[in-house]
This record gives structure tokens, sequence and C-alpha cells, in this order.
């Protein structure tokens, strides 16, 4: 059957890396082609550093970037601020060329998996 | 991330509200062809009869973060000194082939696009010597790109004060409101870099939040 492979990355599991290795594990998935879903997404600075990370692997002819779709954060408290922890939201990072956003609201992301080369 | 980095990061916001410089670096952020280099000429010919840097329509026309120091901005009594970063703006993904739409030879849209991809990674190393952000949005776009999630997200988390100038509103389909509407946590100014409307508010809101 043909299609694009969708890797589904549990809370817990993601839980369990640090954030170069989340990191790695999403563009070496991403670089083969594969949509990757996260269930709590990346800490915003996690985000930053994916972003930063991609820049260095983009080689203009084979790999043009990624596709990031994830909720903006819930606003905080002060002392949330403080004290809480950042959580992600529910995020799906693929291939430039393989995922494209259509539209995007505060709570309703639409994308579109293309099956062949973009 | 270490402890000690994590609630360092955390209380930095706390430590600049108490020990306040008397000169702020601000970072002009956003995505390209936001009018970022556009609302940092125009701060700077304002203020010090200079300008930033070259703008045009080709996205990544700015590929280095410039820095311009000891911008004093006076309105209504309130002043403040501001040391400005006109940075590239950030992308997820940069495609030559996009480049080459605006007639430039492969060769050259393939430099640019290098020159953007390390201009992405200097725009993101700059957020950790920031003391604020200007982060412009264009008005007439879709307010919840991922760029600007995590700008703002990366901005919050460094607990850096924020100011989200909705440009462009010049344009017929400019909506402010609905960028307001987006990131109702932050103050949001209407404004429209290229021909300086209501520049004059968005001066006074520099002032308050930045001085």
């Amino acid at each position: 059957m043909e299609g694009v492979q969708l890797n589904m990355i549990s809370k817990d599991r993601l839980d369990r890396m640090a954030s170069m290795e989340k990191i790695r594990m999403i563009l070496e998935e991403v670089k083969s082609g594969r949509i990757v879903v996260l269930e709590t997404g990346l800490t915003p600075e996690e985000e930053a550093k994916l972003i930063e990370v991609t820049m260095l692997e983009i080689d203009h002819e084979n790999f043009v970037g990624i596709e990031v779709e994830s909720y903006p954060q819930k606003s905080r408290g002060f002392f949330e601020r403080l004290f809480g922890k950042t959580k992600g939201r529910l995020t799906v990072i693929g291939p430039a060329n393989r995922l494209k956003t259509l539209d995007k609201k505060e709570d309703l992301i639409t994308a579109l998996v293309q099956l062949g080369e973009g | 991330m270490g402890l000690i980095v994590r609630i360092r990061k955390r209380f930095s916001f706390l430590f600049k509200w108490f020990f306040k410089k008397d000169r702020m670096k601000i970072g002009i952020y956003g995505p390209p062809n936001a009018g970022k280099t556009t609302l940092a000429n125009r701060i700077l010919r304002d203020w010090t009869g200079d300008v930033m840097g070259a703008v045009s329509n080709i996205p990544h026309e700015t590929r280095r973060a410039r820095l311009r120091e000891g911008v004093k901005i006076e309105v209504d009594g309130k002043s403040v000194v501001l040391d400005i970063v006109d940075t590239p703006g950030l992308a997820t993904k940069i495609d030559f082939h996009e480049f080459m739409k605006f007639n430039l030879s492969e060769e050259e849209a393939k430099r640019r696009a290098k020159e953007a991809t390390e201009g992405v990674i200097e725009a993101i190393k700059w957020l950790d010597d920031l003391d604020g952000v200007l982060l412009v949005m264009d008005a007439t776009e879709d307010p919840f790109t991922q760029i600007n999630v995590t700008i703002v997200g990366n901005i919050e988390a460094r607990g850096l004060p924020l100011l989200i100038v909705a440009n462009k509103i010049d344009l017929p389909n400019a909506s402010p409101a609905r960028l307001k509407a987006a990131f109702p946590q932050h103050p949001v100014v209407p404004a429209s870099a290229l021909k300086g409307l209501n520049i004059d508010s968005l001066y006074k809101s520099i002032a308050e939040r930045f001085g």
C-alpha cells in the first residue's frame, strides 16, 4: 500500500527523552519522509532548537526544511510562570515538501499531506 | 536543560524588573517579509536620521543581524534609549526555488538560501542576549503561523517584555483585530512602518513597554 508513514510518539516516550534526543529523532524521521506526531509537543526552547538544527541540515537539494503544526501555548498566570513547567501541545512535524498548512486557527489546524515527492 | 539554567531563565524577568537597565537591547523579530527592516529604518530615520538596511519584496533580504546602538526615543516626556537589533526573518523551511520566482539565477538563489539558513540561526542565538522584543507580524496574514507561535512561546519562556506590531495596516485586507484576538496576553499596536501610519502611537508604546 502506498502512503505516508505517520509516527505517533506518546507523552511517556517523549518524557524519557532529552531535548537533543527528541530533536535528532524528529529530524531523522522527517528527513526520511515520515510525519511525526508528538502527543505533548515540544517546549518553546526545543522548538527554537529544532528550527536551528533544521537550518543546519538543509542541503538545498533533498531537504529544504520542515513544516510544524502546533497550537499556541495557553496563557499562564503569574505563579504558573514562576514555578510551572512549560508544557507543549499536540504537534505534527513533517518534511516541508510533503506537509502543507492550509489553515490555522487557535483551536483547529488544517493541513495537507502529499503522497508523492512535492 | 539543567536545573540552574532553568531557574535562571524562569526568574530572569524578575531580575530584569528589579535591576532595570538604563539602556535596553531590543530585537526586531518576525517571519520573512513582515516588514522588520522597514520598521527598523522608520525608527532610525525618525530618531537618528539614519537607516538600518536595504528592503525588498524578495524574502530573506536581511540575512545578517544588524545592531544599532543608542537610539533615543522620547514621547510625552518619557524617554528610552535602545540598542536595536534587526534580525533576519525566521522560517522553518528555505527552498531556493522560491527565490528563483523573483528572477534570481539558480546560483544566486542557492547562495541566498544558504545565507538565509545562517541568518535564521543567528536570529535564534540573539534571543539569549536581549532585554525585549518587538515582534513584527503582517496584519494581512493569518496570525497563527508556526513562526509567530514559536517566537511568542520563546519570548514568554525567557520572560522578556514583548510588543507586537500589527504591520501593513495601510493594506486594504489588514486586520489588526485578528492579531489582537490571537495574542490577547500581549500588547498589539497597529501600524504601517512603510507609510508611517499610527507610528506615534507605536513610539509611545515602545517608550512605555521598554522604558
